[in-house]
């Protein structure tokens, strides 16, 4: 379905030459949910928005349903069946809920079918429908606002970056709920989501490490989810650095 | 009346047809329908051109429609129009005009609006400009409204220019006293080389009074807008004004706060935020599907809805 042939993504920053993605290979296959974990910083989002189209790779190639994507716009892309719900979402003055799932779902859909994909994502539909997406919306209800018009695309891929940030633990439970249904319901398509939560990692397919830029390791659930708890013991480098200086103190 | 004329109506009133209530309508400066009610009287003025409109106490939920529309190329006109809104009252007035120029010359249209608005009356004002026509005279509005609230009462002002009308300066000017409550939304949008300025002169007078100004505007092309609010307070009481705006291409806009506070009990706030459409906002709407072109679209057209 999609495939990442050597993807770079490098950034000017101050006039040094920054890596932020380093020669990623990877596959996403057919009727498979994928998870993408690691640590902050480690340039998931970053892949997101190359896979979308938001970024262009400053190496490698890009491939969708076989074809060689790695020129083609947002819009293209999209329209060729990428969907890709974002980490932050975006606020739009003036623009409600229902004109966004009905620019998303590409048709018009009426208020009753709008409402359905609130409905899957938690939300009471009739009290949203014509709610501006701008400020006076919670980070919780527009992060599930975005899930939802991703739901309306129907796409091929779709691509989720951290969605369970910000929503509560109760509706997140149902969350899970739209992601197994998503999954058990598959047929032509693929979900690639980026994760921290243990629950999604628990239905995954393949899991994949990304960190500093690169494929830190990838493989069957079955393989990788083991790994991740080690990792956590693992203290990271401000840790050991804390760790060394507390022992100086110790020393003097 | 022609077809022309019919679609300006349309375009300024959203009138089909006669509207209900009271109305006047004026058509290349000719009165083309009037109508008084019993509790809203229209009669013209006989010195200047334009109508008195004398709304009885207590008059609710009646409407008053005062729509102007020009199709002759090369018209000049200045209308004045007295409302004068007795106590308790609360109706709604749609002002409006439309100009079609497909000739030479200027068409211009100033309208001075003034509004007497007594005790505890509450206003709804709804005013729509547009311009059509493919000539090379200019349409030209230049409104001026002046409010003159008395204790308790509310006016709020919906005013819309969204296409069409080259050149406009607005100048609004209220005198609020004790309990008085002025909401104004303004939406305007510019293209090609159009040029607006809108000042407003807000001047809180009474203990309590509070005004809120809010402009929203899109400037394209290479056109031009100056916003410019004043707000003076000065008794207990407050105001709040605020410039936000996009702007496209080498549209330029200039937005000019004014606060003045004379009693240590004012409190006056502005806002002003100027820049163009976000890029994230784009990349969303074209993740969505849409072309950059569309996104811009829907933006623009959320924004000043
Ligand atoms: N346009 C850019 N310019 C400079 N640095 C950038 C740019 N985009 C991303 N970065 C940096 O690249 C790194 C990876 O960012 P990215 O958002 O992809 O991380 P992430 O894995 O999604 O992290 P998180 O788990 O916190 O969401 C970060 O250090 C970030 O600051
Ligand atoms: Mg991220």
């Amino acid at each position: 379905m999609l495939e990442l042939r050597n993807v770079s993504f490098q950034v000017d920053e101050e006039g040094k030459e920054k890596e932020i993605v380093r020669d990623i290979s990877l596959t996403v296959p057919e009727r498979k949910l994928i998870v993408v974990t690691g640590p902050n910083g480690g340039g998931k989002s970053t892949l997101a928005r190359l896979i979308s189209g938001i970024e262009k790779p400053t190496g490698g190639r890009i491939f969708f349903g076989g074809e060689d994507i790695t020129e083609k716009s947002v819009t293209e892309r999209s329209r060729m069946g990428i969907a890709y719900a974002f980490q932050q979402p975006v606020r739009f003055k003036g623009i409600r809920v229902l004109d966004l799932v009905r620019i998303a779902a590409g048709k018009t859909v009426s208020v009753g079918e709008a409402c359905e994909y609130l409905a899957a994502v938690g939300l009471c539909a009739r009290d949203y429908v014509n709610r501006e997406v701008n400020a006076s919306l919670s980070g919780g209800e527009l992060k599930r606002i975005e899930i939802a018009t991703v739901l309306a695309r129907h796409a091929k891929l779709s691509v989720f970056d951290e969605p369970e940030a910000g929503i509560d633990l109760w509706s997140f439970r149902n969350l899970i709920d739209v992601f197994r249904n998503m999954r058990e319901a598959i047929a032509d398509s693929s979900i690639l989501v980026i994760s921290h939560q243990e629950r999604i990692l628990n239905i995954a397919d393949e899991i994949i490490v990304i960190r500093d830029g690169r494929v830190d390791r990838q493989g069957s659930r079955e393989e990788i989810y083991p790994s991740l708890e080690a990792d956590s013991a693992e203290p990271e480098a401000c840790e050991r650095l804390i760790q060394a200086m507390g022992e100086k103190e110790g020393d003097a | 009346m022609d077809e022309i004329q019919r679609r300006l109506l349309l375009e300024v009133a959203d009138l089909h047809e006669v509207p209900e209530g009271a109305y006047n309508i004026r058509a290349n400066s000719q009165s083309a329908g009037r109508r008084s009610t019993a509790n809203i009287e229209i009669t013209s003025k006989t010195e200047v051109s334009g109508l008195e409109i004398r709304i009885r106490p207590g008059t609710r939920n009646e409407s008053v429609h005062i729509p102007v529309v020009m199709t002759e190329s090369g018209l000049k006109e200045v209308v004045y129009n007295d409302f004068y809104v007795g106590e308790g009252a609360d109706v709604v007035i749609v002002a409006g005009c439309g100009i079609d120029n497909c000739g030479n010359q200027d068409s211009q249209h100033d309208g001075i609006h003034r509004f007497f608005v007594g005790p505890g009356a509450k206003i709804r004002y709804v005013e729509k400009h547009y311009g059509s026509g493919d000539g090379k005279g200019k349409r030209i509005l230049n409104p001026v409204t002046e409010v003159y609230m008395e204790r308790n009462s509310t006016m709020e002002m919906e005013m819309v220019q969204i296409k069409g009308v080259d050149d406009t300066i607005r100048t609004t000017k209220a005198v609020l006293d004790a309990g008085a409550k002025l909401v104004v939304r303004e939406r305007l949008m510019t293209h090609g080389v159009q040029q607006a300025v809108s000042t407003y002169n807000v001047e809180l007078n009474g203990e309590g009074s509070s005004a809120d100004v809010v402009s929203r505007s899109v400037a394209r092309d290479q056109s031009f807008q100056k916003f410019d609010a004043k707000v003076i307070g000065r008794a207990p009481c407050s105001g709040h004004t605020e410039c936000d705006s996009i702007i496209m291409d080498q549209g330029r806009i200039l937005a000019v706060p004014g606060l003045e506070a004379d009693h240590v009990d004012a409190s006056l706030f502005h806002e002003a935020a100027i820049g163009k459409i976000a890029g994230e906002q784009l990349m969303k709407l074209m993740t969505l599907g849409l072309t950059e072109a569309e996104a811009e679209e829907q933006i623009i057209n959320g924004f000043l809805r």
